[in-house]
């Protein structure tokens, strides 16, 4: 059903049910941890359905839900080291937030406001990137001042199953292989490109394998599993860090949303399709697991779903409170130095706008 | 001091660079052992090693968008694009990524990158060799465009661009490499990024031009000295920003302007210049504004490409109608 291929190493913890079925990695033993990545999940998604809602009453911009997909994220972004550099696509709001990217920040950047990603928390951490998979350079650069400052830190790209048909993914990959940068590229295969199904992006069997003309490590994970997400992220990034270069990692997941709220997915796809991949999303199993584990109750999920949202709206709030920037803000970060023409264009736009 | 030709003035600006910032790398195709294709970075490898000057593979994209990680890291990237029609490939990363990563952070991530490119004709190479894509570059906001016009100029422009705090286009007229030399001290003294050079006074015409057309215009210069006409002749080495102010100076003092470059003439770097003076020094004109440019052709091989060059006949050739102009 996930599409996991047995022709590169897949990893699962967790089945859909919440059970069992691979090896616990050894955070995944403190029960505290894995709560910890549960009340990501529910964050993600929490903060997911607001963005939608602000979108759909004309209070936030286009927006890339990132439903069902939220354990690559959390999970990538929870195998790093803080000074580690995540350099994410527009659909992983997950990994964002455990960085530290803030709710308001995120809100705000979706909102169409630059200052939300001046992000307090992880300096380093790129923006998003919209134009597809042209940023997985940009985390082989990032990687390659790690290693040249020798710097015992790394590199997150995370691309989408589409981006992997970038000529500049293949050219990252590639670089990243020769120079033993330590990156890792996690690809969230969420089965969609906007209208085209993985199938129609590439003929190759699994994307992991995209790794092999690379020469780097290749594999799979299932997506929806935050705990194998996470395990087979940390093993890749202890090989980066010991210098032995950059690893591919497809986590398998599927988009139960919309591309995003400018699109409808009903124009090509079955409901019937999106019903059978949602037993597997990544929230419920995880659930499920703690639940059967006695880690987990319904007075805590309730207190959680409750907190989450409170910490939501609190920060929509925060963020529709925020007079938007001058227009004068728009010139003051084209460049270090303001050059001569473009102060005297910031004037007359001042003055145009105090006319208007 | 001692004569050095333009390239090796790059080259000497590079290895002054790394000399003395730590930060500054080198990447390219074929920078390494090689040195360049045109050896602007000859001994840089043998130098400062191979952690600093990067052989990359064939994938200019990537050049440019690993520059881009490297400088966001406060790294000073200068990465070689081999040729002028290569550096198409970087377009989508120096637009959508090099010139606004600042703007969309709003100042936390910085691009203080260089990306170095060979430009324009005249040496007879195959195609894709010999294009002038600068006003392609100076339409994005966000970069600098220079384009040096001799040793002296480019040592000195190149050590501000690897300076500069923002990402720079430093396009190189791959005919002046080798054309001349000039003592050039290298004394790591670098050159405003924002400022004409007039490199000869006139009191009847004002001739713009930059980069590999500077040798044609000066040449135009003698000409029409001959002839009792005194042409300033300004060079506009740092295309973006645009150093208005001198030139509209000048030509309130000639009210004559011919502007020469090799581009295509439509939608030209002229144009640019020429729609300034009529909105700062309609009033100095004394005759209509005129270009000298490459043709709206494409670029030609190399056996007919000399005809498609702008030369001094037709600069000499526009400043006369120019002059005529009642």
């Amino acid at each position: 059903m996930l599409g996991l291929e047995k022709s590169v190493s897949s990893t699962r913890v967790l089945d859909a049910e919440g059970v069992v079925v691979g090896i616990m990695p050894e955070f995944g033993l403190d029960p505290a941890e894995l709560v910890r990545l549960y009340r990501a999940l529910v964050l993600t998604r929490t903060f997911d359905t607001k963005a939608v809602a602000l979108q759909r009453t004309g209070r936030l911009g286009t927006y890339a839900s990132s439903l069902g997909q939220e354990a690559v994220s959390v999970g990538a972004a929870a195998a790093m080291e803080p000074d580690d550099v995540l350099v994410p696509n527009f659909r992983e709001h997950g990994g964002q937030l455990w960085r530290g990217v803030t709710l308001k920040e995120l809100f705000l950047y979706w909102g169409g406001d630059e200052r939300g990603n001046d992000f307090a928390g992880p300096r380093q951490d790129f923006p998003i990137c919209v134009p597809v998979g042209s940023h997985a350079p940009h985390a082989v650069g990032v990687a390659l001042a790690f290693r040249l400052r020798g710097e015992k830190r790394a590199a997150i790209c995370i691309i989408g199953d589409g981006a992997t048909s970038k000529g500049d993914v293949a050219e990252a990959l590639n670089m990243a292989g020769v120079w033993k940068v330590p990156a890792v590229f996690v690809i969230n295969n969420n089965a969609w490109a906007i209208s085209v199904p993985r199938e129609k992006q590439s003929a190759a069997a699994t994307l992991a394998q995209k790794a092999v003309a690379a020469g780097i490590p290749g594999e799979q994970v299932d997506g929806n599993d935050v705990i194998a997400v996470r395990a087979v992220t940390e093993q890749a990034l202890a090989r980066a860090r010991q210098g032995l270069g950059p690893t591919l990692i497809e986590a398998v997941s599927y988009r139960l949303c919309d591309h995003t709220t400018a699109d409808d997915a009903s124009r090509y796809r079955d409901d019937a399709e999106v019903s059978r991949h949602w037993p597997a999303e990544p929230i419920l199993r995880l659930r499920n697991y703690l639940t059967h584990a006695r880690h987990w109750d319904r007075a805590k999920e309730d207190a959680l779903l409750h907190e989450c949202s409170n910490t939501v709206e609190r920060a929509a709030n925060d963020y529709l409170a925020t007079p938007p920037q001058p227009l004068s803000a728009n010139f003051d970060f084209v460049y270090a130095a303001k050059p001569s023409e473009l102060v005297e264009q910031q004037k007359a736009a001042v003055l145009a706008e105090g006319t208007a | 001091m001692t004569e050095i030709s333009l390239v090796q003035a790059v080259n000497a600006a590079l290895a002054r660079a790394m000399d003395e910032d730590s930060r500054v790398l080198v990447l390219g195709e074929d920078v390494g052992i090689d040195g360049g294709v045109f050896r602007a970075t000859d001994g840089l490898l043998q130098k400062f090693g191979e952690l600093r000057v990067l052989d990359t593979p064939i994938a200019e994209a990537s050049i440019a968008g690993v520059s881009i990680g490297l400088a966001a890291q406060g790294l000073r990237p200068v990465a070689e694009i081999q040729f002028t029609g290569f550096a198409y490939a970087c377009v989508d990363q120096i637009i959508n990524h090099a010139s606004r990563l600042r703007n969309r952070t709003r100042g936390r991530l910085t691009c203080p990158m260089v990306l170095r490119a060979p430009a324009g004709g005249g040496i007879k190479a195959i195609e894709h060799h010999s294009e002038s894509p600068e006003a392609m570059f100076a339409h994005i906001p966000g970069i600098k465009v220079v384009m040096p016009s001799s040793p002296a100029r480019a040592y000195g422009l190149l050590l501000s661009a690897i300076r500069d705090p923002d990402p720079v286009v430093f396009l190189e007229p791959t005919r002046l490499y080798r054309a001349a030399r000039e003592d050039v001290a290298d004394d790591g003294a670098g050159l405003p990024l924002d400022s004409c050079f007039t490199l000869r006074p006139g009191r009847d015409l004002t001739l713009v031009a930059w980069g590999a057309m500077i040798r044609e215009t000066l040449e135009a210069t003698e000409q029409l000295a001959a002839e009792n006409v005194e042409a300033e002749v300004i060079d506009i080495a740092t295309l973006k920003p645009l150093d208005s102010a001198t030139i509209l100076a000048s030509v309130a003092r000639t009210g004559r302007l011919v502007i020469v470059h090799e581009a295509p003439m439509t939608c030209g770097y002229g144009a640019e210049i020429a729609a300034r003076v009529c909105s700062g020094a309609i009033t100095s004109l004394l005759a209509p504004v005129e270009r000298v440019a490459g043709y709206d052709t494409m670029m030609p091989y190399l056996r007919t490409e000399a005809f498609y060059m702008p030369n001094a006949a037709r600069i000499v050739a526009a400043a006369r109608r120019t002059m005529a102009y009642a």
